[in-house]
């Protein structure tokens, strides 16, 4: 049986996925992009910056975004006072948290799939007078298909699980910040195991119907550029 | 006009090295760049190109500075009229043949004819609709070529554009070059280890070894060489061996030979 707010903690879910990876694919491709091909100083700071989501706990990167957002800080004073953003316990709020827990999932794909084009491809779009971003746009991202196809994926998929953060930082506010892997927890925590139940499963197909169809894609896309 | 003293540092199989290369080009001109692997021909090249920032010196191409150190002065490869066919073609794999030649004109008035002008002229008309990856080694650089000319360039940069074909398309692919270079008057420098297909292209050599040019001149016409079958072998390394219209020599081949082997056999005068 169906929990009573299943359908609104599922679409809130979808929503913040959803929106994570839409806007992570706009920002990744600059900083993939930069990482990639870059030969400035600072590139290791900025590339540990992107990984550190990876290993940090997510409790740490919601524990600080959380300290951010309130108005014990100058910054969180900044956005509440001046631009009346109140993030904490928001979905705008879990919105950021998930676009910094994700980023790496987004950028590392990216960053791979523009360092296996070979060189030659850019160069030889420059020799044709094509700009830089001309190059990006008509010769390299249309390319690396499958890099995209990737990140997109990772990001969606780690986004569904993910629970430390949008804990810290949204709570458990049913419809407002309540996704489906804290709902779990919440059903645990008051013995409704047949709720738990409703959304563990929910996640698991989705996750695996999300799996099966990148490998399907990419199998299908690399048919396609090799045939 | 093309002229530069151009400098830059390599870093071959061979440990650092060191490019510093001078010559002046005639408009017309097609040279043959050739010299062992780690010369810096290709390096050379991508300098033109403005693919790669020398260390120092100067080039000028029709009285204008494409890089000079000092005063600094810098062109990037977007801007300089030219055209360079890579090694590995470096086709885009996502495009059709017509698309690559498309996408390189576009932005010229006429560039609709240019491209049907060019797949036409490099008999790619019948492939127009053909991604890459389906094409042959000699169509893909029929392509390279064409879509390098679609941006109607003055100066045609080639880096080994034939050596990975087999002989016949060669000879094909050397006389479409020798037209498109003489049809749209460029000077083309062209990256060759074949003494033949330079003989036959090149009005002039420059060979390169470490950096430097140990050599110009005009192509030399290689030896005629000749194939022969050895008939019997002889004492102290010779061997008897038959010539295609069936005369028969002597050679000495310094090396014990087999009956019914196939020799390749250089005629040089002494």
């Amino acid at each position: 049986m169906l929990p009573p707010d299943y359908w609104q903690t599922l679409r809130l879910t979808l929503a913040l996925a959803a929106s994570t990876t839409g806007i992570l694919l706009v920002l990744s491709v600059p900083v993939a992009y930069a990482l990639a091909y870059g030969r400035w100083r600072g590139r290791p700071l900025v590339e540990a910056v992107v990984s550190l989501p990876l290993v940090l706990p997510p409790t740490v990167i919601g524990y600080y975004l959380l300290l951010v957002f309130s108005d014990s800080t100058a910054l969180g004073r900044f956005l509440i006072n001046n631009l009346g953003w109140e993030l904490n316990f928001s979905f705008p709020g879990i919105l950021v948290g998930s676009l910094v827990y994700s980023l790496p999932f987004m950028v590392q794909p990216l960053q791979a799939g523009f360092q296996q084009l070979p060189r030659s491809l850019p160069e030889a779009a420059y020799t044709l007078g094509k700009s830089r971003l001309t190059t990006l746009w008509r010769v390299l991202l249309p390319n690396m298909r499958p890099a995209l196809l990737n990140g997109v994926v990772l990001t969606f998929a780690h986004t569904l699980g993910e629970f430390g953060v949008v804990l810290l930082i949204g709570g458990n506010l049913p419809g407002r910040t309540r996704v489906a892997s804290i709902a779990i927890y919440d059903e645990v925590q008051s013995l409704r195991y047949a709720e738990a139940n409703a959304y563990a499963l929910t996640l698991l197909a989705l996750a695996f119907a999300i799996l099966v169809a990148l490998f399907w894609l990419v199998r299908k896309n690399a048919a396609h550029l090799s045939a | 006009m093309i002229d530069f003293h151009l400098r830059k540092a390599l870093h071959t199989a061979a440990g650092p090295g060191h490019l510093d290369v001078a010559l002046t080009l005639a408009p017309g001109e097609l040279l043959a760049l050739t010299g062992p692997s780690g010369a810096g021909k290709t390096t050379l090249l991508r300098l033109l190109a403005g693919l790669d920032r020398p260390d120092g010196g100067f080039l000028t191409a029709a009285g204008q500075d494409w890089y000079r150190a000092k005063p600094r002065r810098w062109l990037p490869p977007q801007r300089r009229p030219l055209g360079l066919v890579f090694q590995d073609y470096a086709l885009f794999p996502h495009l059709t043949v017509r698309e690559q030649l498309a996408f390189a004109a576009d932005g010229q008035p006429d560039n609709k004819q240019i491209v049907n002008e060019l797949l036409a002229m490099l008999e790619l008309t019948e492939l127009a609709g053909q991604h890459p990856a389906q094409l042959s080694g000699g169509q893909q650089q029929r392509v390279a070529l064409a879509r390098a000319l679609a941006r109607r360039p003055r100066l045609l940069l080639l880096d080994e554009p034939l050596s990975a074909l087999d002989l016949p398309t060669r000879l094909r692919l050397q006389a479409a070059l020798a037209e498109v270079h003489q049809r749209f008057e460029l000077t083309t420098i062209l990256i060759s280890h074949d003494p033949t297909e330079i003989a036959r292209l090149a009005t002039r050599v420059v060979e390169l070894a470490l950096g430097q040019v140990r050599r110009v001149g005009p192509p030399a016409m290689p030896a005629p060489s000749l194939r022969g079958t050895v008939l019997a072998v002889l004492p102290a390394g010779r061997a008897q061996v038959q010539l295609p219209g069936g005369a028969v020599i002597e050679v000495t081949l310094g090396r014990a030979a087999r009956v019914g082997e196939e020799l390749e056999l250089s005629v040089t005068v002494a």
